[in-house]
């Protein structure tokens, strides 16, 4: 297509955009101006129905715990589509081992960043542990919890310890723990099923608003949750760190 | 509050568009991740923290490493095969 087709087109595509998009913006409700019913009711029920302060998670682990299960086989799915096109294929070979000893010098981290990502990785997990286990009090949960699990590893990878640790986790390891989280959360959808006829509905003591042990089943899924999604991270991760600092070769 | 929310929508559509203007995609990492940090502050001010938490660790530490990564590989497979050329 020569330059002034492509304008021509550019300048109709865009005038017909410009035009939906001005009619849907005229369209729509002042800013803040909300009269949905349903998101109302669910703002007064939280807690004294569901004994969780934070309604987020009270929403994603109870009311719509459904739609999680969903968005949670997408990250599954999608995970599982980058381990499938990074795996080491017909070509491709892992370099030998010598790099263990130049495995320090890959992440280009000088000796002080090295120590610091050492000295951040404990605190990294405690602080992620804490946002999973904390979902139905404070803001966070199983998905942000999980990220931050997912991200102590790169510390690792950042202090030049990858290869050591790989051999401490191997992808077998990290791979049965997402699966059992992403097994564990339908599971936990079907003991609704068992115990109360409804699936996802809870069939766990609720507890006092407040304290660790409250929200019923939102505190399992929650941890559920942050063990798939910290385990999706980690494969993506090493499926891209092992290919870009050991598998080697292959053409096209 | 009003002044706040309009400093960050701002602060979004410039760095949007610096996203989208870097020049080479080394930059552009770098540029994504100020962006995140800027949709962290954006969803924090319009009072969601529960979106915040995962847009900061996503923006800052899941998709630059992703690209880093990839953007070494491409390079690593380059010098790979202009040391194959000049062999044969």
């Amino acid at each position: 297509m020569t330059r002034r087709g492509r304008l021509v087109l550019f300048t109709a595509a865009g005038a017909g955009l410009l035009a939906v998009l001005v009619i849907g913006f005229t369209g729509l409700p002042s800013f803040g101006d909300y009269h949905g019913v349903y998101g109302r009711v669910l703002d007064g029920v939280g807690v004294s129905e569901r004994h969780a302060t934070d309604l987020i998670t009270a929403l994603n682990f109870d009311f719509r715990a459904f739609d999680t299960l969903g968005e949670e086989f997408i990250l599954f799915a999608s995970v599982l589509g980058v381990a499938l096109i990074l795996r080491e294929m017909r070509g491709e070979y892992q370099r030998p081992r010598q790099e263990e000893a130049e495995e320090h010098m890959f992440a280009g981290a000088s000796a002080a960043l090295r120590a610091l990502a050492l000295f951040l990785i404990p605190g990294i997990i405690a602080l992620g542990v804490y946002i999973v286990v904390h979902g139905q009090l404070t803001p966070g949960g199983g998905f942000q919890g999980g990220v931050i699990l997912g991200a102590a590893p790169l510390s690792v990878f950042i202090a030049g310890r990858y290869l050591r640790m790989r051999r401490l986790a191997p992808h077998q390891l990290i791979e049965l723990g997402e699966t059992l989280g992403a097994a564990g959360y339908a599971l936990l959808g079907c003991s609704g099923l068992v115990f109360t006829g409804v699936f996802f509905k809870d069939s766990v003591p609720l507890g006092v608003p407040g304290h660790l042990l409250s929200g019923g089943q939102m505190d399992i899924a929650s941890v559920l949750v942050g063990l798939e999604v910290s385990g999706a991270f980690l494969v993506a991760w090493t499926e891209f760190l092992d290919q870009a600092m050991i598998v080697s070769g292959g053409g096209r | 509050m009003a002044v706040l929310q309009a400093v960050v929508l701002v602060a979004v559509a410039v760095g949007g568009g610096a996203v989208v203007l870097a020049p080479e995609p080394l930059r552009q990492t770098l540029v994504l991740g100020v962006f995140g940090f800027a949709l962290t502050a954006l969803f924090f001010v319009f009072q969601d923290p529960d979106v915040a938490l995962s847009e900061i660790v996503v923006s800052a530490v899941g998709v630059p490493v992703m690209v880093l990564l990839a953007l070494r590989k491409v390079s690593q497979h380059d010098r790979e095969r202009e040391q194959q050329e000049d062999e044969t």
